[in-house]
């Protein structure tokens, strides 16, 4: 076993007052501290521009003007369904939102990804087994299907930090953990008045 | 001990066949229900067997090893982790330390004892594993205190808190992703805010621990491991700086609470 503590260098950034870690230190350890798995490669560890903005510790002071100038090119970079079509089948919805798999060492690459959302949301009500980190989303559909309402949901789902920088929810269209019709069926499955998201518990 | 062995199988066999939640209270009363009978206990005893066991070329039981405590002081050892050891001139958790002694004393093999530290399902556990949950046992009761004096060892706890809040891999998760916030679950899994004293001294205390559902005792390395794997990451290396910086984190936050390992989980 080597060294362990000998790749780090401690630097004390007198305005923030606080003990640090230079960034290539960290990408250094952790190069050093894990190994490819099946699809779980070690590209993975390289953070793009989004994750390194919001990997600060919580208490650190931000740069707010980076981080809306950031805001803003995620937004411009989000892309719409090229048919205009919005809205898929909600059954096949259901199965997206309740997949888990995907993306994993674990998982089967050839498999679909699932989106996972009731890892963090309620949807529909008969579902018990649903976390609690995003919002409630049972009756969503009551909020209509206005080209404003599809635009905004299509957006949360491609790239959730085009309205809110740093959300903890996966950006399902930019990084391409769902595809097109995975997201049109699983946006039917908020706001399809028929999908059991829009149904009163029984 | 053996007492409520089989009513210990059935119940976990009933847990198994339902999808419970960890904080639905079901988990209290099968603790109180099985008193002592952890099925933890088995490995206990296996893995002090194992530290006074002859191997390797040196013919070495472990009993010269140094925990921090002295060679061969094993009580109250556990709770000091993650700490600085002039002899290796490294921060070490406690698996890395054993690994240490194997192969400084027993003349092992790194490539060999390293090879396969966790336990896949269906299999026996390992030497790491026994040696670990004797080890967190013989450390039972005690408070929570792992060494911060050393240069070393804080830098290892600002590096385990940068490594918390590292984004990164397709789906953007970091520790604090699912970890920095309280009462919160996943589908219908608690998850402990690990940022915060209570959370961290009530995970950090309770592993290794014995997972019902795969039948084994698991190590503190291995649930990060598998978290890491949740993350979409590839995978944590046993003794690898970023597990001990992440276990000191941890145990840092924790400090001043109870050592209550062999933890019983899901
Ligand atoms: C890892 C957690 C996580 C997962 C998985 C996740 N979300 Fe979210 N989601 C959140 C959080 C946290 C918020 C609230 C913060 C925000 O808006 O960014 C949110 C917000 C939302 C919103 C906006 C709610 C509103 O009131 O406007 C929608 C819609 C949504 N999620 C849909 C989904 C769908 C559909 C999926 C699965 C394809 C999903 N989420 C998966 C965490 C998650
Ligand atoms: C995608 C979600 C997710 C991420 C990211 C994640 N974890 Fe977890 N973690 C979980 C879940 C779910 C459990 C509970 C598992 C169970 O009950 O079987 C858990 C359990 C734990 C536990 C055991 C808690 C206890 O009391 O038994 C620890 C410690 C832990 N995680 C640490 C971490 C660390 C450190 C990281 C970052 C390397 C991390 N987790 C990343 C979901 C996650």
């Amino acid at each position: 076993m080597k060294a362990l503590t000998a790749g780090i260098t401690i630097i004390l950034n007198a305005s923030l007052m606080a003990w640090t870690v230079a960034a290539d230190e960290i990408e250094a350890v952790l190069h050093n501290s894990f190994v490819a798995k099946n699809q779980a490669t070690m590209e993975r560890l390289e953070r793009d521009a989004v994750q390194t903005a919001c990997s600060a510790p919580r208490g650190m002071p931000l740069d707010n003007d980076m981080l809306a100038a950031l805001r803003e090119e995620r937004l411009n970079a989000v892309v719409l369904p090229a048919d205009g079509q919005y809205l898929g089948d909600w059954q096949r919805g259901a199965e997206v939102a309740t997949n888990g798999r995907g993306l994993q060492s674990s998982d089967d690459p050839t498999q679909p990804n699932g989106g996972n959302c009731y890892a963090c949301h309620q949807l529909a009500p008969g579902e018990v087994a649903y976390g609690t980190l995003g919002p409630s989303l049972t009756g969503y559909g009551a909020r209509g299907q206005s080209q404003a309402m599809l635009q905004y949901t299509w957006t949360k789902l491609w790239d959730t930090h085009a309205y809110n920088l740093c959300s903890h929810m996966p950006r399902f269209g930019a990084q391409g953990i769902l595809t097109e019709q995975q997201l049109k069926d699983v946006m039917a499955y908020l706001l399809d008045p028929a999908s059991p998201v829009n149904q009163a518990a029984e | 001990m053996k007492r409520h062995h089989l009513g210990l199988t059935l119940f976990a066999a009933w847990l198994c066949s339902v999808p419970l939640a960890a904080d639905d209270g079901v988990f209290d009363q099968y603790r109180d229900l099985m008193g002592d009978d952890n099925p933890a206990v088995f490995v206990i005893d296996e893995g002090e067997e194992l530290w006074f066991m002859p191997q390797g070329p040196e013919s070495a039981t472990l009993e010269a090893c140094d925990l921090g405590l002295g060679p061969g002081v094993t009580a109250g050892a556990y709770v000091r982790f993650p700490r600085y050891f002039a002899d290796a001139d490294a921060v070490m958790d406690l698996e890395s330390r054993l690994v240490h002694c194997m192969t400084t004393i027993q003349g092992r093999d790194l490539e060999a004892v390293t090879a396969k530290p966790y336990s896949l399902r269906g299999d026996f556990g390992t030497e790491m594993e026994a040696l670990v949950t004797w080890l967190a046992a013989e450390s039972e009761g005690a408070t929570i205190a792992p060494e911060q004096t050393h240069a070393a060892e804080r830098a290892m706890y600002s590096l385990g808190e940068e490594i918390f809040y590292y984004r990164a891999g397709p789906h953007d998760f970091s520790c604090a992703t699912c970890h920095e916030q309280s009462g919160m679950r996943i589908r219908l899994q608690a998850l402990p805010d690990l940022t915060s004293h209570t959370g961290a001294a009530e995970a950090w205390g309770s592993w290794p621990a014995y997972r019902i559902s795969q039948g084994l005792v698991r190590t503190m390395g291995w649930r990060l491991r598998d978290c890491f794997r949740q993350q979409r990451w590839p995978e944590l290396q046993m003794g690898s700086e970023a597990s001990i910086a992440l276990q000191t984190y941890m145990a840092v936050n924790a400090a001043g609470g109870t050592m209550t390992a062999p933890g019983l989980k899901r």
